[in-house]
């Protein structure tokens, strides 16, 4: 393994945690950041450049922002006074850990049935645009109708009420 | 003892026999008619009731001249009209009706001495409210009699009995207000139930033993041959016959319902009844009945005697007539109401009847029960006359001195009067006394009734002259003015009186037609019988009977006017055997102490063992069905209900400790997702295990 | 080149880390945090998958990720939407005391 994959993973695995642990909500929207952008690296590294543009041009310029702006909206700058961990945060830890023994266990048990290496493939933009109007066309409409949705969706929900507000 | 002569069967009835059921059915109509009329309806209820027994007078005319035209001619005539009323298995239930001289004689008497009391009754009860009630129980009882007499089925026969009971209760209590009547009612009844039952016990034997309820069946009835003989086989117990025992236990209802000696303790009570039903019903035809049942069945009673000899039955029959006629004749003498001695007078003239009976055959006993019929009726018209005409005072005490007040009711009364004295010659009372006298004496087994029944025959002489000194002869005692009684009721007294003399006729030596009519033998007019030395000895002893009785009654009573506060001489003369006869023998007393003191202990324990034993166990059995109750009620509120009710508490409480999985808060559901998501996968991954 | 199983170890901490995050933190936003996290981690696994799996011309793998960003996206709109509607109607985004759907 390269050295870039362990760098770029401890990127990744370092803004997650500072995205969880952190105490400020801002410091933790950054971070979360930064795991989005560490990602777009491995994806990159994957040699899946549309997926990993699309990763950073969404995630990182979309949801962040949008995360941002939540935050600005329901003012989580303020550090609450009851502590930002619930109070039974260890039933969750161990439940994450839990997860996270299952699956790391499943990978190790079959990590000598994967493929160490694969070749290159050759993929270009013009046949993730060629296939996306030809074999994903339904998915490509569908999810065209649901960001629609969606949008319309999230104007009405964070609407001020006209009348008979709380 | 004369045997009878057999009658040849009649194939055919004739026309007068078929209808002959009209007889007792025209009376009874009558009787429902009047009890739907609405009251009061005397003229109807007179018209009614007159009209059904003249009509019914009239049929049995015809019946008798029938009959008698056939015993002229020689072919005697016994005709039944026999019909089946139900079946059951494989036995019949039959009822019909017989005309022979029997019957027809008493179909004649009956209902001529029952018009003749009818027409005397408007005139008597015209001043009582309840005339239409009367005359409606009156109308029943002829009718009931009547079924009575022509009742060939010893069941019909036992039917119109049973209604005679009911109509003679009825009318005892006919002033059902006064509670001496009430009571007197219920006593009559009562007396003649028990003789009843020995009576229904008799039928059902007879029934079970022949096989057919029909006296007189074309050879196949219960006293015909056949039977006769299989039932003088067939033995019964204490060595008697079940021929004798089935008549003594058919005398046995004869002697309630003619009171003699055990059973007569009702018949002078029953002179609470009106004077008419007095005179209709005990002394002519009702307690005559008894008398005519013995006669009817007289071929049972006298089964299995030789010729000329007697059966038990027949002497049992004769010992309790002997006895009754001698033991009411002393109570008799010592009574001082006017209906009650002739009361007691009847019951010793039907122990004579009886006595007759036993000793002389069917002939002489029932001769006497036709003349005896007339002068007793006419005797106790007359006193109902004297009654109503001393303004309803019925002491003898207080009366005297009638004989020019009411000229006529003496002439008839003393009329009557002789004939019951029999006196000789002149009335028919002298004639029927003097056979059964002349029977007694030839008896075989035992002078002592006929010395009972001549001492009878002297002390009835005594009484009457007695009782007629003391209401007829001296002064008059009484309060009121006494004035004579209406034609309607003097009239009939007339007829009866000629009738008391001229019925002589028919029962003489000489010409001894009603015997030889019974009998069925011929009649022959020979003046030689007066000349027999035998004939003779009982004239003498009658004559002899009777100057002794009413001389040694005139000595003591006749025309002296006795206070009617002063005791009587006969009193003064014998004090303690006076005290005896008046007060009966005490035998009233006597069934007090013993069978009703019994019969109302018997009540109280009967009573207790209701209310107590049965009434206990009643409420026994409520008290556990309350308590199954309760226990079910428990069960179901506790039990069944609290299980329920448990259950659905249960189910509650453990719907609400699954709600409290339902937290609301979001993070709770993901961690469960979570964790569900981690076993789904480790148990994939368990079972991929190679 | 790096194994297969290392870029899963990857995803496969990286979808606990969101996972706790998402089941620890009072904020609402840092619970859809998380969830953005789990969504990537996924992402990353279909891609690994995509390159290391037989058929990459087919371009299966690349295609569901890219659609799953798209979604992802969108419902990141809504679910900050639906954040800031509650915070406006209860003035808080601590999930603890969001329990109106209590049982």
């Amino acid at each position: 393994m390269s050295p870039v994959f362990y760098l770029v993973s401890a990127m990744t695995v370092a803004g997650a945690l500072a995205a969880v642990l952190l105490k400020p909500l801002v410091h933790c929207a950054l971070a979360v950041t930064v795991a989005f952008a560490g990602l777009a690296f491995l994806f990159l590294s994957l040699d899946a450049q549309f997926a990993g543009f699309a990763q950073i041009l969404v995630y990182i310029g979309a949801v962040a922002i949008l995360i941002v702006f939540a935050i600005l909206l329901t003012k989580g700058s303020e550090l609450p006074r009851d502590g930002v961990f619930s109070r039974s945060w260890l039933a969750g830890v161990v439940i994450s850990a839990a997860v996270f023994a299952a699956l790391g266990w499943a990978i190790l048990r079959s990590a000598w049935t994967l493929p160490h290496e694969a070749a290159v493939p050759v993929v270009t933009v013009h046949d993730i645009g060629v296939a996306l109007v030809d074999r994903y066309v339904l998915p490509l409409e569908i999810v065209a109708l649901l960001l629609t949705a969606a949008t319309i969706g999230a104007v009405i929900v964070a609407m001020h009420e006209k009348e008979g507000a709380k | 003892m004369q045997a009878a002569t057999l009658f040849t069967p009649q194939l055919a009835a004739s026309p007068i026999a078929k209808i002959l059921w009209l007889i007792p059915a025209m009376p009874i109509v009558a009787s429902g008619v009047i009890s739907l009329l609405k009251q009061p309806r005397r003229k109807a209820a007179t018209v009614l009731s007159i009209g059904s027994l003249s009509f019914s007078l009239l049929l049995s005319l015809i019946a008798f001249a029938h009959v008698v035209a056939g015993w002229a001619q020689g072919a005697a005539v016994r005709e039944t009209v026999n019909f089946t009323w139900f079946q059951f298995g494989s036995t019949t239930v039959d009822l019909g009706w017989v005309l022979d001289p029997l019957s027809s004689v008493m179909l004649v008497m009956v209902t001529f001495v029952g018009l003749l009391i009818f027409i005397y009754s408007i005139g008597y009860m015209a001043h009582d409210e309840n005339y239409t009630r009367f005359f409606c129980f009156l109308s029943l009882f002829a009718g009931a009699m009547l079924g009575v007499v022509i009742s060939n089925s010893i069941l019909l026969l036992f039917m119109s009995w049973e209604i005679v009971g009911l109509t003679s209760y009825l009318l005892i209590g006919f002033w059902y207000q006064k509670p001496s009547a009430a009571a007197a009612a219920k006593k009559a009844f009562l007396t003649t139930r028990v003789g009843d039952i020995f009576f229904l016990l008799g039928i059902v034997w007879l029934f079970a033993q022949t096989g057919t309820l029909l006296f007189y069946n074309h050879g196949a009835g219960s006293i015909e041959g056949w039977a006769l003989t299989g039932l003088l086989a067939q033995p019964a117990a204490l060595g008697l016959s079940a021929a004798t025992a089935i008549g003594l236990l058919i005398f046995a209802g004869a002697a309630g319902k003619s009171g003699q000696l055990p059973l007569h303790v009702w018949l002078p009570d029953a002179m609470e009844g009106p004077t008419p039903v007095s005179a209709l019903i005990h002394a002519a035809t009702m307690v005559a009945a008894g008398v005519y049942l013995i006669a009817r069945v007289y071929p049972l009673m006298q089964a299995g005697a030789l010729a000329g000899g007697t059966t038990p039955a027949l002497t049992v029959v004769t010992w309790v007539g002997a006895s009754t006629a001698l033991f009411a004749a002393l109570i008799a003498v010592a009574q001082n109401d006017i209906k009650r001695i002739l009361a007691y007078s009847t019951i010793s003239q039907l122990g004579y009847m009886m006595a007759g009976l036993g000793l002389g055959g069917v002939a002489v006993g029932m001769f006497h029960l036709i003349t005896h019929a007339f002068f007793k009726a006419l005797l106790f018209m007359g006193a109902g006359s004297v009654i109503h005409g001393c303004h309803e005072e019925q002491d003898i005490r207080k009366m005297g001195g009638l004989k020019s007040a009411m000229p006529l009711t003496f002439a008839t009364y003393g009329i009557g009067m002789l004939a019951l004295c029999g006196v000789p010659i002149f009335f028919s009372g002298f004639w029927s006394k003097d056979a059964i006298l002349e029977s007694a004496h030839g008896w075989p087994l035992s002078q002592a009734p006929f010395y009972m029944l001549v001492f009878g025959a002297v002390l009835t002489a005594f009484y009457m002259t007695r009782q007629i000194s003391y209401v007829f002869f001296g002064a008059y005692r009484g309060h009121n003015h006494a004035h004579e009684s209406p034609r309607v009721m003097t009239t009939p007294l007339a007829i009866l009186a000629f009738f008391a003399v001229a019925l002589g006729v028919i029962g003489t030596p000489a010409w001894p037609w009603f015997r030889a009519f019974l009998d069925n033998r011929a009649a022959d007019v020979s003046l030689h019988a007066f000349a027999e030395p035998a004939w003779l000895m009982l004239l003498l002893t009658s004559c002899v009977i009777v100057v002794l009785g009413i001389g040694f009654g005139w000595t003591l009573y006749g025309n002296k006017s006795p206070n009617a506060e002063a005791p009587d001489a006969l009193e003064r003369a014998v004090p303690w055997i006076w005290a005896v006869l008046r007060d009966k023998f005490y035998v009233d007393e006597f069934y007090g102490a013993t069978f009703i003191a019994f019969y109302e202990w018997w009540a109280r324990v009967a009573d207790w063992l209701d209310r107590r034993v049965w009434g206990g166990a009643v409420a026994a059995v409520t008290w556990l069905f309350g308590l199954w109750a309760q226990l079910n009620r428990f069960l179901d509120t506790n039990v069944v209900d609290g299980t329920f009710d448990k259950g659905c508490e249960e189910i509650s409480t453990g719907g609400g400790l699954l709600a409290s999985i339902q937290s609301g808060r979001v993070q709770n559901y993901l961690r469960i997702l979570a964790l569900a998501v981690v076993a789904l996968v480790a148990i994939l991954i368990w079972s991929s295990r190679p | 080149m790096t194994p297969l199983a290392s870029y899963l170890l990857v995803a496969a901490l990286v979808f606990a880390i969101g996972l706790a995050g998402a089941l620890v933190r009072r904020n609402a936003i840092l619970v859809l945090i998380g969830i953005e996290l789990m969504l990537n981690a996924a992402n990353l696994n279909f891609i690994a998958f995509w390159r290391y799996g037989p058929h990459p011309e087919a371009l299966t793998g690349m295609m569901f990720a890219i659609f799953s960003i798209a979604v992802a996206a969108a419902e990141a709109a809504v679910g900050l939407g639906l954040v800031i509607a509650i915070y406006r109607h209860a003035q808080t985004t601590d999930l603890d005391k969001m329990n109106r759907m209590k049982g």
